[in-house]
């Protein structure tokens, strides 16, 4: 892969928004199947350019639009904000409290340094494939509850170019829910709760929801590789002392002295399940059983969402098909059959596609005259690079909305013809 | 209809109708009430319910909401009201009719001010929360069908699939069988309060609640209705106070629920200086007169205290001339210098008159505002002593102030409880001699108030019942209001104010 050069990127982008944006997918997406009027027209982007510039309610009339204005600004970054009453654009023009955001998909931010606390790997803005199964973990428990717990049809799931992933809910119904009840379903979501000031940030209840049952199950199937081998966190007595601050002093000189005779992790975590399964006596709370095991795999392993991200309907958030400016990297799709399987590291950077575009087009040019007219080209290009295959997750996205929205509208028609 | 016998058919008829239009002994109050009603009754029905919600705001604060004694004098006053509570108690028609008509006419005066709202709803809400605790199940389901709630009960299968789930997610199933219980299945957005906890098991977008998280479902929905009704009803309040029939009733019912915050009194100026001494051990709270004695002591007070204790003298009817004077007076005691005194803190008295700035006449602060904003920290005197002092601290305080000890864990018991306001209560009680106070503590002039009408027999210092706003005060009011002043006015000037309606109504 060409290495990224982030001095290049006003080159690159040039490129890349002329020939590689998927715009026909894009403008598919936001427009909805044109049901509702405006909604395209009335929806906030933000773009930030070169130099760390930042513009605010942007917003386009039609796809050919939305295309003459990227092609002209070559934005570093584009978020997509809400939908609101008026035009964006023309939101000066409008009377003071009039202007309101309306409708915006129900979005998630999960992001790596959220995690610090519990990875050994790595810290801060950097990732690698030791800990970016927390990422896969929190894709599943998350997905799994919003489809099957709320009934959420219309998932996307995106690389967010950097350190973590991004989540879009598109059902009709959700874009149009409030802040309240964004706010509870974050809230649902939450397990781990606390600052760097609280040691201990999960704490069971007897009675353990489904939602929190189900959860540890996929954690279950990914705890062995991920932290005891991967992370490593039993290795020695630095780092098995953070797991001892999460369980009862009472148990902790019987743990300390029989982690010594332990070689590694795994065993030592089999100790530690029998220990804390052990009725604890002195404890205020009796409970017997595996809770205190499950309190420790969650704190290292469970989905950290922002609430901040989540419950506005106002926020703006990066587009998929954006360009991280840092690493260079495209935010894809995630093929949510593949989940397991995705690999941030071989994400295509803005570089490399181009780098690939340009030895494709050298090479029509030789079997051409290149007579072709530019439009051609521009509509199958991003498909004959590393792009090609994310795209078409994203439409295979696309169609189920389709799908969804011709089945409603059948609906409501067949109520009508009843009287 | 004229037939031979008629006379017994068309009573029959009637009453079918009578049952039709009031199904139940509680109601949603979706559709306004129709028909002709004469003046008279228009006025009654208003006051009884106004007496009504009084009481339910009363019985919630003296006793804990669903207990025992809070369930039967609450029961007890509406059936002094003739107010419609239970099923099955013979012919319903009218208490329910007379339910019905009232809550729409208090949408009327309740609609016109978020403070006025917020109390409107709050006890409405308490009213049909006790009214459905006591409904029979069977009449449960029929009574949400004919509500329009969307809350469709799930069937013995559906419930047994789901068992194990249910019982994993909802705390108030503590091992009761689930076959017993009804469970429903509504839309999760309606069920916000129980799904953001994980209190109940959510499967494909819908939460399955057992019968007693409905409740809490059931009133949130009254009140998210409520609020819209209101809203929509001060929208078309012109035109209901254009008629010359409405309009002093009306006025005088909303009105006087804004008046009362201590701001002004009829007794300004009728305290002198050399008074303040003896009253503050006579007639004033703990929470001032903890601050007299430190400003005596210390001849100084911070600026938290300054604003506690000086927005008090002045609700008691200090002006501001006399105001000047009296910390001028103590804090050159404190070998302050004049001119230091004129420039540094004349300034913000004067402001807290309302003489200088914006001209905000500033008003006294309620016993909630001072209970939850601005604590004290080292070297403060303000802010409330049941609440902020450390209970030892406060038994001595106590102790010094001659309470018996039996009074005193009493009170203590009320501040463990965190009843702040019921300890107060209790220590005024204790200091003036009476079992029972008459009264729900929820201002500091509240206080001193009631103690100078015990004191004086009840003669002096009795506000008269229809003040006449002056432009500046009602302004003031309505800029500087907090939600709790309003509730102190509606408690205390309520029987006053409902002798002042009766007289205007002969």
């Amino acid at each position: 892969m060409e290495a990224f050069d982030p001095a290049e990127l006003p080159e690159l982008l040039k490129l890349y928004y002329r020939r590689l944006f998927p715009y026909a997918q894009y403008y598919r997406w936001l427009n909805y199947g044109g049901v509702v009027k405006n909604y395209f027209q009335h929806r906030e982007f933000s773009f930030t350019l070169k130099d760390d510039i930042y513009i605010r309610y942007q917003s386009f009339n039609n796809q050919s639009d939305l295309e003459k204005e990227l092609q002209k600004m070559n934005p570093y970054k584009i978020d997509i904000g809400a939908v609101y009453s008026h035009r964006p654009n023309q939101h000066n023009t409008v009377k003071l409290g009039a202007f309101q955001a309306q409708e915006k998909e129900l979005v998630f931010d999960i992001d790596m340094t959220d995690y610090d606390d519990v990875r050994r790997c790595c810290s801060s803005a950097d990732i690698c494939s030791k800990c970016w199964t927390l990422m896969t973990m929190a894709i599943h428990i998350i997905d799994r509850a919003l489809k099957e717990d709320f009934g959420f049809k219309h998932r996307l799931w995106v690389y967010s170019g950097r350190r973590g992933v991004h989540c879009w809910v598109c059902d009709e119904s959700v874009r149009k829910l409030s802040s309240a009840v964004r706010s509870g379903i974050v809230e649902y979501l939450s397990v781990v709760k606390g600052g760097q000031d609280v040691k201990k940030k999960v704490h069971l209840s007897e009675k353990i929801h489904p939602f929190v049952r189900k959860s540890i199950n996929i954690i279950k199937k990914y705890f062995e590789d991920y932290a005891l081998v991967d992370q490593d966190i039993l290795e020695n007595k630095e780092s098995w002392d953070k797991i001892l601050a999460l369980v009862p002093e009472t148990m902790h000189d019987e743990l300390q002295q029989s982690f010594q005779k332990h070689h590694n992790s795994l065993q030592r975590w089999e100790h530690l399940k029998k220990a804390a399964s052990r009725c604890q006596n002195n404890s205020k709370n009796d409970k017997c059983g595996p809770w205190l095991e499950w309190e420790i795999m969650l704190q290292y392993c469970f989905p950290r969402l922002d609430i901040n991200v989540s419950k506005g309907i106002n926020h703006l958030l990066k587009s998929p098909f954006s360009v991280h400016p840092k690493t260079g990297r495209i935010s894809v799709p995630i093929d949510l059959q593949k989940v397991d399987q995705f690999d941030p590291f071989t994400v295509p950077t803005i570089s490399s596609i181009c780098h690939e575009l340009d030895v494709i087009s050298t090479k029509e040019e030789e079997k051409e005259n290149g007579a072709e007219s530019d439009i051609k080209h521009r509509t199958r290009d991003y498909k004959k690079t590393s792009l090609g295959p994310f795209v078409k997750v994203f439409e295979q996205f696309l169609e189920n909305l389709d799908k969804s929205r011709k089945g409603e509208l059948l609906k409501k028609s067949d109520l009508q013809k009843d009287f | 209809m004229q037939f031979l016998g008629g006379n017994r058919r068309k009573l029959r008829l009637a009453d079918d109708q009578r049952n039709a239009c009031y199904p139940h002994s509680l109601q949603f109050y979706l559709q306004p009430p129709s028909g002709n009603i004469s003046l008279i009754e228009f006025e009654n029905l208003a006051i009884d319910r106004v007496k009504l919600l009084k009481a339910v705001e009363n019985l919630g604060v003296s006793y804990v909401k669903g207990s025992e004694q809070y369930q039967s004098k609450l029961e007890a006053e509406l059936r002094k009201l003739k107010f419609s509570y239970r099923e099955n108690l013979g012919d319903e028609y009218e208490p329910r009719r007379r339910d019905h008509i009232s809550h729409f006419i208090l949408r009327l005066a309740y609609c016109q001010s978020e403070e006025l709202r917020r109390w409107f709803i709050q006890q409405e809400m308490d009213l049909l929360r006790f009214r459905f605790s006591i409904l029979p199940k069977d009449k449960i389901q029929s009574f949400l069908k004919d509500s329009h709630l969307q809350f469709e009960a799930i069937s013995d299968e559906d419930k047994t699939l789901r068992e194990q789930d249910i019982m994993a997610s909802s705390h108030s199933l503590g091992g009761v069988q689930l076959e017993l219980e009804s469970v429903y299945k509504i839309p999760f957005a309606d069920a916000l309060d129980l799904f953001r906890g994980r209190k109940v098991y959510l499967e494909n977008g819908f939460a399955y609640v057992p019968l007693k998280d409905i409740v809490a479902i059931i009133l949130n929905e009254f009140r998210t209705k409520l609020s819209k009704a209101l809203a929509l009803t001060a929208r078309s309040l012109p035109a209901v106070q254009s008629d010359e029939r409405l309009q002093p009733l009306l006025n005088h019912l909303s009105h006087s629920y804004t008046g009362q915050d201590y701001s002004t009194q009829g007794n300004v100026g009728k305290v002198s200086l050399d008074q303040i001494d003896s009253l503050s051990t006579k007639s004033f709270p703990p929470c001032m007169r903890q601050l007299h004695k430190a400003l005596r002591e210390n001849h100084h007070l911070r600026h938290g205290g300054r604003m506690q204790y000086g927005l008090f003298l002045k609700g008691i009817g200090l002006t501001l001339e006399q105001a000047l004077q009296f910390w001028k007076q103590e804090f050159i005691r404190g070998k302050m210098d004049p001119d230091k005194f004129d420039k540094g803190y004349s300034y913000n008295i004067r402001h807290s008159f309302g003489k200088e700035g914006k001209r905000t006449d500033y008003t006294p602060y309620s016993c909630l505002k001072i209970i939850l904003t601005n604590p004290p920290s080292q070297g403060d005197y303000h802010g409330c002593p049941f609440r902020h002092s450390d209970p030892e601290l406060l038994r001595q305080k106590l102790q010094a102030y001659k309470i018996p000890p039996s009074g005193i864990s009493q009170i203590l018991d009320l501040v463990k409880g965190t009843h702040y306001h019921l300890a107060c209560q209790k220590f005024f009680e204790m200091t003036h001699n009476v079992d029972d106070c008459g009264f729900s503590l929820s201002h500091p002039n509240q206080f001193f108030f009631e103690s100078q009408r015990i004191l004086s027999g009840g003669k002096d210092f009795k506000k008269e019942s229809v003040q006449p706003e002056t432009p500046q005060s009602k302004l003031s009011v309505q800029r500087s209001k907090d939600a709790s002043s309003a509730l102190a006015s509606l408690n205390s000037s309520l029987e006053m104010d409902l002798e002042g309606l009766e007289e205007l109504l002969q």
